[in-house]
């Protein structure tokens, strides 16, 4: 269970607001204007930005404080997923262990194979296509096994096929997992999320169900629509 | 972790620095400034900002001939350009002299065509000096910013049709405002703090520097409160040169690239010709003297005294030590700075607002009631070389740690990849590079170094610059071009060796 106390965050101007919960095992999407925040509560969670106030829990833990690395969770950010100078094999070791000194190479295997890239674990991300470098980060945040993933459009450079076609890979992959993804495509939300959060106006929304936000959007989310 | 790490790092480089002016001070007293002093303040920063100016001047058009032309003997030139100025500056002194001296090749020409002679005595020597030193180092620093550009943003250009003049407003000079206020800092600081190409070519009252009159005021009159407002005044102008430019350093704007190789458009027409002339220009003006050192020197060499050999040994061990302790501690700096800890920026460019000869009295005086100065000769010349060494160190590779930072930082935050893993898997690969070259430059400077071990080595013990100067002092000077040579290829080794070492996967 992911929770938001009272969370402020300021940014000089900017500030966002969220005090709500969402279940262990949910698909939610979070989507509004850009700007407005989406990225930035997402990379709160990770532990990239601080708290003003507030605070963040999992499973009542608070995650006050602990760096980024040390949270219950994995983040694909848009780009920079991989570390261009590893091979894609060592980019996913380095989500079993960081030193990449006890490494199952088997275990790195059977993920590279469940993302479709068997036998290109020697290769560099250079050399992988976009669809093939997103697989790579999903298989690695397969390997590190934490309770949430967060996804901050990693899949906005894809093609629609492509990205839907990612988009049923994190459904399979992620399993028990807390998937929250940033997305500006109502169409990912209805897609791939059973709630929906609205960042707007300051504020990141409770997780409302998908399906019945789209069918009777707030004034906020027919403004971002064009309705 | 990185910036507690650069917070210690800081504190010692700051207590290194501070202390031996703090200690001066303190056994000094007090001394009024005097019109000679004033005249020596101005000589010195009017020489350090010409030698800037035109050093940079004379960089930016040909590290972008470099950056975008290939060519047979290009890679050579790039090594060969770190050769002035790891050049042990007597000897590169030496060899302008061949040159550009009253007997020199330039006034030869001169006397044949019925004109009259020039010298190369007083401001306009000390600056050709200083541009023959600095000029490589800032073409080697462009060059590096002109090959961070990524290949994404060389397409990108390439795919809108962008026009040489496009590329410029839009990618080189962007980057160029980034990259230059270091480099003229770089060269700024370190004429400020020149002494051996003023000792030679400069001196009397129209062209003395502070630095020079330090030594002047210590050696000749051992009037330590003149050294201690003249060094004042050297702090002073050196600290406000490296306040100004920290105010002029921004965050590069560039994003990253996936290391796919691509190379710079490279116009035709009369930009062809340009850069083809720049390129021989400078190798011209940069290959003249060196030539004239090896020409000299070469007789000699299979016959030098036996003092030399201890000299190179014990060079070559100052060297292996300061070079690891001056770039470990730069990265770190560099790498905590790149995390946001501004503070840093300051504490890293100290030592530019010292001098060796301020440090070296400053410790001299500590130690003396101690112990036997010559006891501690080598650990002292090893830390204050490395503490001098580390600014050019840190301006090497904080741009690059930035790129890191900015590009990395949170992935490898994100995977809790930190620690030595972290260097072993992410600095160490991404920094290579740079950090061979940092690693080359300082362990260069520390081979071909004469400064603070001159106040400190009894006839045992000496570095090989300090038998060259015993050499010269006792008029062999057969035997101390051969030992320059030597000392020469010495320094040449060293960096090439750590310079080769950064870039042997830089294809990649």
């Amino acid at each position: 269970m992911l929770s938001f106390e009272n969370v402020t965050i300021r940014q000089g101007d900017f500030s966002l607001a969220a005090n709500w919960q969402a279940a262990a095992g949910g698909r939610i999407a979070v989507i509004g204007p850009s700007g407005a925040g989406k990225s930035t509560l997402l990379n709160a969670v990770a532990g990239f930005i601080p708290l003003k106030s507030g605070h963040i829990r999992w499973d009542g833990q608070p995650l006050d404080g602990l760096p980024p690395g040390k949270r219950p969770l994995s983040i694909l950010f848009q780009d920079q997923n991989l570390f261009p100078h590893l091979t894609v094999a060592q980019n996913l070791g380095l989500g079993l262990d960081p030193s990449l000194r006890h490494v199952n190479t088997a275990a790195v295997d059977r993920a590279l194979e469940r993302v479709g890239l068997e036998g290109l674990g020697n290769r560099r991300p250079a050399a992988l296509s976009g669809g093939q470098q997103s697989r790579a980060a999903l298989a690695r945040a397969l390997l590190r096994a934490r309770p949430m993933l967060l996804l901050d459009e990693p899949f906005a450079a894809l093609g629609p096929a492509l990205k839907a076609e990612m988009l049923a890979l994190v459904e399979e992959l992620a399993g028990p997992a807390l998937v929250l993804m940033v997305t500006h495509d109502p169409e990912d939300a209805q897609r791939f999320s059973t709630h929906t959060v609205l960042v707007a106006d300051g504020i990141a929304a409770s997780p409302a169900p998908t399906d019945a936000l789209f069918a009777n959007p707030p004034p906020a989310l027919v403004n971002y629509l064009g309705a | 972790m990185a910036r507690r790490a650069g917070a210690l790092i800081a504190a010692g480089l700051a207590a290194l620095t501070l202390g031996p002016v703090a200690i001066v001070l303190a056994q000094a007293g007090r001394g009024g400034v005097g019109t000679a002093d004033l005249a020596a303040l101005r000589f010195t920063v009017t020489q350090a900002a010409l030698s800037a100016l035109a050093s940079t001047a004379c960089a930016v058009p040909l590290a972008r001939a470099l950056a975008r032309r290939r060519f047979a003997g290009r890679r050579l030139m790039i090594t060969a350009l770190g050769a002035p100025f790891l050049l042990p500056v007597i000897v590169a002194v030496l060899g302008l002299l061949a040159i550009f001296g009253r007997a020199g090749l330039v006034n030869d020409g001169l006397r044949l065509l019925g004109l009259a002679p020039v010298s190369i005595f007083g401001l306009g020597g000390v600056v050709l000096a200083h541009v023959f030193l600095n000029m490589p180092l800032a073409t080697r620093m462009l060059l590096q910013g002109w090959q961070a550009i990524p290949a994404e943003r060389l397409r990108l250009a390439a795919s809108l049709d962008f026009t040489p003049t496009d590329f410029w407003h839009h990618i080189e000079a962007p980057m160029l405002r980034d990259v230059l206020p270091g480099v003229l800092l770089a060269v700024f600081a370190i004429c400020l703090t020149s002494f051996a190409v003023v000792l030679i070519l400069g001196g009397g009252p129209a062209a003395t520097t502070v630095e020079l009159a330090i030594y002047q005021a210590i050696r000749f009159e051992f009037d330590l409160p003149r050294a201690a407002t003249l060094a004042l005044m050297q702090v002073g102008t050196c600290g406000l040169a490296v306040a100004l430019a920290s105010f002029f350093t921004t965050p590069g704007g560039f994003g990253a690239g996936l290391d796919r190789q691509a190379d710079l458009h490279a116009p035709t027409g009369w930009r062809r010709l340009a850069d083809a002339l720049a390129i021989g220009t400078a190798a011209t003006f940069l290959a003249l003297p060196i030539g004239a050192v090896v020409l000299r020197g070469l007789p000699g060499l299979f016959n030098l005294p036996s003092a030399v050999w201890p000299g190179l040994l014990t060079s070559l061990l100052v060297a292996a030590c300061t070079a690891p302790l001056a770039v470990s501690a730069a990265l770190v700096l560099a790498l905590a700075r790149a995390q946001g800890a501004r503070w840093l920026e300051a504490v890293a460019m100290l030592p530019m607002a010292g001098s060796q000869l301020v440090l070296g009295t400053g410790l001299f005086l500590l130690v003396f009631p101690l112990v036997a100065p010559p006891d501690v000769a080598l650990p002292v010349t090893i830390v204050v070389t490395a503490v001098m060494a580390l600014p050019f160190a840190y301006r090497i590779l904080l741009p690059e740690a930035r790129v890191l930072m900015a590009d990395y930082g949170r992935l490898a935050a994100s995977l809790d990849l930190q620690g030595r893993a972290a260097l072993r898997l992410l600095i160490l690969p991404r920094l290579r590079r740079p950090l061979g070259f940092a690693l080359g430059l300082t362990g260069a400077l520390a081979v071909g170094d004469l400064g603070v071990i001159a106040l400190f080595a009894a006839e045992q013990g000496a570095t090989l610059p300090l038998v060259i100067s015993r050499l010269m002092a006792a008029y062999r000077m057969e035997a101390a071009a051969a030992a320059s040579l030597l000392l020469v290829i010495a320094a040449f080794g060293v960096f090439w060796m750590c310079d080769r070492w950064g870039r042997k996967d830089a294809e990649l």
